[in-house]
Parts: C-alpha cells; sequence; structure tokens
C-alpha cells in the first residue's frame, strides 16, 4: 500500500508545483495520473522514489516512510520500486540483456557489477522477463538497435528484474504508434495483474488511460481535482482537468477494442 | 517603394566605424613598421636553410645512429607510459570536474587543476620539472603525464556533461549505488570518445616528447638538438624523417582505432 500524505514540492522559492496532494494506493491497483503539461505529474511520481526531493509532506510504502529517508538509505528502497519511461532511458550502447540486469544493481557490490558477475538466479529470472515480454531472441543485440516497441518493453523487464513491489510509469506511449502504445499498456496492465503490483502511470492520452487503468486521477496546477472510476470521467471533470474543449470524442470505442484484443490473443 | 538593408548590428553608428576602421589600420602599419628586419642576416640565413634542406634530401642514419635509436627508443617510452598513466589519472579528474555528478568543492579543485594544466605549454612544464628532476626521461615522462590530464580531463567532463540525463536517471531508479551509476550510465556514454581521444593524445605525446626533449627532458629531441648544434644537418634530417614516419603511423593507426570503437 502507498500512502502520500499532503505532498509539497516547490523548486527553491518558486511557485509551488505539488499543493498539498494525497491519496492512497492499495496493492494491485493500477493508478492513471492524468493532467495537462506542467500539472507536476512527473514531478509526483518522481517523488515517490526520491529522484525528486519533496518539500513537505509524506510518502510511506508498506511501513517504510519513503519521504524521510536519508539519500543513502533511500538506495535500498528504490530496488523495490521499478520505473519505466517516456524515452525508454535504456543505456544505449549496452546489450538488452545488460539493460535488464541493471536492474538488479541495487542488490549487487559494486564489484560484482563491474565484473559483470550475475548470481545465476538473476540471470534466469532476466531470461523469463524477456520471454514474457517476447524479446528472448533480442538478448545480445545492442538496445539502439531495437524500435520504440521494443526498447519500451525491454524498460518492463528492466523495472521488472527489480522484482518491485510497486511500478512508476511516466508516459510510457508518448513515443510509440497508437497500436504500439495499446500493446505496451496492456503488457504493463498484464504483468501488473499477474504479480498482483500496484502502478502509479502517468499518461496524456485520456482514451488509453480509460481503457487500461482501474482508477484515474485527475492534476491540474498541481492539487488533484479528480479521484475516481475510469467511467466517472464525464465531460465536465475533463473541463475542469484540461479546461474548456469540445471532449465528445474522447470516450474509447468499445468495438474497436475488442477487435484489438482478439488480434492480440 | 520600401527599400530594405541589412542593419549594422555590432556598431550602428556610421562614424564610429569609420573611426575604428582607421584605428585598425593605422595600428597595422605602426605596428609592422616597429618590427626590424636585418636583411643581412636573412641572406645569411637562407644559405644556412639550404644547407639544411640539402641535409633533410640527405638524410644521414648511420653517423648517428646510436644516439637516433635510443632517442627514439626513450620518445617511444615516455610517450608510452606518459599516456597510460595519465588516462589512468585523467579519469577521476575528469569525473569531478563534471558539474552534473560532483559536488561543488570537488568540482571546484577539479576544475582549476585542469585549468592550470591546461594553461601552462609543455615546454614550460618541462623547464621548470628538469630543474626540479634533472635532465632525462623522468622529467619528460612528468611533463606530458601532467598535460594529459588536462587535456583529457577537460574533454571527459565536458563530454559527461553532455551526456543523455535519462538513462542516469534509470540506472538511479534501480537503487544503484554511485560508483554502479558511474560505471553502467556513463561509461557506455563517453567510451567511444574517451578511447579515440586517448590515441589522439598518443600522437600528441610524441609530437611533444621530442620538443621538450629539446629543453632536456629527454628522448629524440635532446639528439635533435645535439645534431642541429653541430651544424649536422643530414643527421637532424634523420631524426626528423624518424618523427614524421612515426607521426604519421600513429595518427593513420589513430584513425583507423577510432573508427574502429565507434
Amino acid at each position: 500500500m502507498l500512502k502520500i500524505e499532503h505532498l509539497k514540492k516547490r523548486y527553491k522559492s518558486g511557485p509551488w508545483v505539488l499543493k498539498d496532494i494525497s491519496f492512497e494506493v492499495p496493492d494491485g491497483e493500477i493508478v492513471g495520473l492524468i493532467g495537462p503539461s506542467g500539472a507536476g505529474k512527473s514531478t509526483m511520481i518522481r517523488c515517490v522514489n526520491r529522484l525528486i526531493d519533496p518539500s513537505e509532506g509524506n510518502i510511506q510504502l508498506d511501513d517504510v516512510s519513503l519521504s524521510s529517508l536519508s539519500s543513502s538509505k533511500i538506495r535500498e528502497q528504490r530496488r523495490h520500486i521499478g520505473m519505466i519511461f517516456q524515452e525508454y532511458a535504456l543505456v544505449e550502447r549496452l546489450s538488452v540483456m545488460e539493460n535488464v540486469l541493471s536492474g538488479r544493481l541495487g542488490y549487487l557490490s559494486f564489484w560484482r557489477s563491474f565484473l559483470r558477475r550475475y548470481p545465476q538466479e538473476d540471470i534466469d529470472n532476466a531470461f523469463e522477463y524477456l520471454d514474457r515480454v517476447g524479446l528472448i531472441d533480442h538478448a545480445n543485440k545492442r538496445a539502439d538497435e531495437l524500435s520504440g516497441g521494443q526498447r519500451q518493453r525491454v524498460g518492463i523487464a528492466r523495472a521488472l528484474a527489480q522484482d518491485p513491489r510497486l511500478l512508476l510509469v511516466d508516459e510510457p506511449t508518448a513515443s510509440l504508434d497508437p497500436k504500439t502504445s495499446r500493446q505496451i499498456m496492456r503488457l504493463i496492465q498484464s504483468i501488473c495483474r499477474e504479480k498482483a503490483l500496484s502502478a502509479i502511470i502517468n499518461i496524456h492520452d485520456v482514451p488509453l488511460a480509460m481503457q487500461f487503468v482501474d482508477r484515474i486521477i485527475g492534476l491540474q496546477g498541481g492539487e488533484v481535482v479528480f479521484d475516481g472510476k475510469p467511467d466517472e470521467l464525464t465531460e465536465d471533470v475533463l473541463t475542469r482537468i484540461y479546461g474548456d474543449e469540445d471532449w465528445t470524442d474522447v470516450k474509447p470505442d468499445d468495438e474497436d477494442d475488442e477487435q484489438e484484443s482478439e488480434e492480440a490473443a | 517603394m520600401r527599400t530594405w538593408q541589412r542593419p549594422h548590428y555590432l556598431v550602428p553608428d556610421k562614424r564610429w566605424r569609420i573611426a575604428l576602421w582607421i584605428a585598425f589600420f593605422l595600428y597595422l602599419i605602426v605596428g609592422i613598421g616597429s618590427i626590424e628586419v636585418n636583411w643581412q642576416r636573412v641572406y645569411e640565413g637562407l644559405e644556412r636553410g639550404g644547407r639544411f634542406i640539402e641535409g633533410f634530401l640527405n638524410p644521414n642514419f648511420t653517423r648517428r645512429a646510436a644516439d637516433i635509436y635510443s632517442g627514439i627508443y626513450e620518445s617511444l617510452t615516455m610517450t608510452v607510459t606518459s599516456t597510460v598513466v595519465g588516462i589512468l589519472l585523467s579519469i577521476p579528474f575528469g569525473m569531478g570536474a563534471a558539474r552534473n555528478i560532483s559536488p561543488k568543492p570537488i568540482y571546484l579543485f577539479c576544475r582549476s587543476f585542469i585549468a592550470v594544466s591546461r594553461s601552462m605549454q609543455e615546454v614550460i612544464v618541462a623547464i621548470f620539472l628538469v630543474a626540479l628532476f634533472g635532465f632525462g626521461a623522468f622529467a619528460g615522462f612528468l611533463t606530458l603525464t601532467y598535460a594529459t590530464i588536462g587535456f583529457l580531463g577537460k574533454l571527459l567532463a565536458e563530454e559527461i556533461e553532455e551526456i543523455d540525463k535519462k538513462q542516469l536517471e534509470a540506472i538511479a531508479s534501480t537503487g544503484a549505488s554511485w560508483l554502479q551509476r558511474m560505471h553502467i550510465a556513463i561509461w557506455p556514454q563517453v567510451m567511444p570518445r574517451m578511447i579515440g581521444l586517448s590515441f589522439y593524445r598518443f600522437d600528441i605525446n610524441f609530437r611533444e616528447s621530442a620538443v621538450i626533449g629539446i629543453v632536456g627532458a629527454g628522448g629524440i629531441g635532446a639528439t635533435l638538438n645535439t645534431s642541429i648544434d653541430r651544424y649536422e644537418y643530414d643527421s637532424a634530417g634523420a631524426v626528423l624523417i624518424l618523427i614524421i614516419l612515426i607521426v604519421l603511423a600513429c595518427e593513420y593507426l589513430s584513425g583507423w582505432i577510432r573508427k574502429w570503437v565507434s
């Protein structure tokens, strides 16, 4: 269970980017975080694993208060929080396998990782995750040889290799085409279901979010302006989050979607 | 009709522009006029230059063969050792001098060390170190090591400052330690250029080893200096030809290796 209480963030003495945010994510729940650019989505999830230090408030994962840990202690906790990035953020010049195994760094001593002496168990698991994301044949390719969708799958396998309790996902589909976007979202969703993982997914694409998440939180100007089920996301709510616009086409087209799932199956 | 002319952004006032040009040409004329040329001496020098070219065209590799080969050997040893030690030391200095990964005090220390190292030309450092450690290859080795740290340290720091930050952020998010982040997220990004620059520096160090030999820091430069002092232009020609050949070989090799790593 992730618990966020009165989280606030400002950079130096600038304006508040996050103003008093509180919510809880029970185990196994997938939360979509939507909102306009600059609403604080990216800052929000980076406060959870302390890539950005929050200014005030408390963030608690199970029984550990992440927000009050010293920077040396936070490394231990980051191991349990997998992160997936917008532009994949793979180490381009390393192989696919090395990228997946880099998810284990938090568990290994420097010399072990320096000499690439990964424990056999880690290697077995890495192969299993590569198989799960459908890239088993690409293990020894360099990451920059892969297509966008494949790279994002490597990113997912890297996060899985951490054996995480929580996934933080930052705009996973922003650089992908619509079909690949759906496949990636479906993969993230099914992995979360299999492992009963909770996830927070920052996402621009509202219909895609509504299709694949259990709950949507709308951020606007650093505040939570909506928190509810995807089907409660009415035109009124969208206007509250994004401002005035014609929202009639935003609801996902169900027929199309069924066709896609059949294809994927 | 509307006409258009590119406005003068630098000095908008026309009178100022004319005044500046006049001042510049006056200075140039006065400056050139103040250089004294002794044409008599130039004429004598031309003759000497002619003899030098003659010596270069008929190089004598045998008269000073022992000196030349021991000089070349010493220079190469100096180059290899100083390049290797220089590279090893430039890595911590370069990392320390990269603003995006180092704490402020370490950054300032490494930056100033590199700045001092780069501001002093090799010959000046060599003169100083020869005075400290005496004639010979050890002073040369130290000089070139010092210069290599400045050169590679600065370029490595710049390379690290320009890395793709997302890769670093992603590795940090897995719980990796500082050293692991350096090794896994940063090293792969800077390595190809670092290898290329190291070979480039090897070239430079060999050339410099010839120059600092002239001020007493050992190697082929010392042999060259002796030959010229004794008016043995054919031996000097032989030395120069060997230096050119070795530099060409290094350049070819480093170009090939750089292509191969990238």
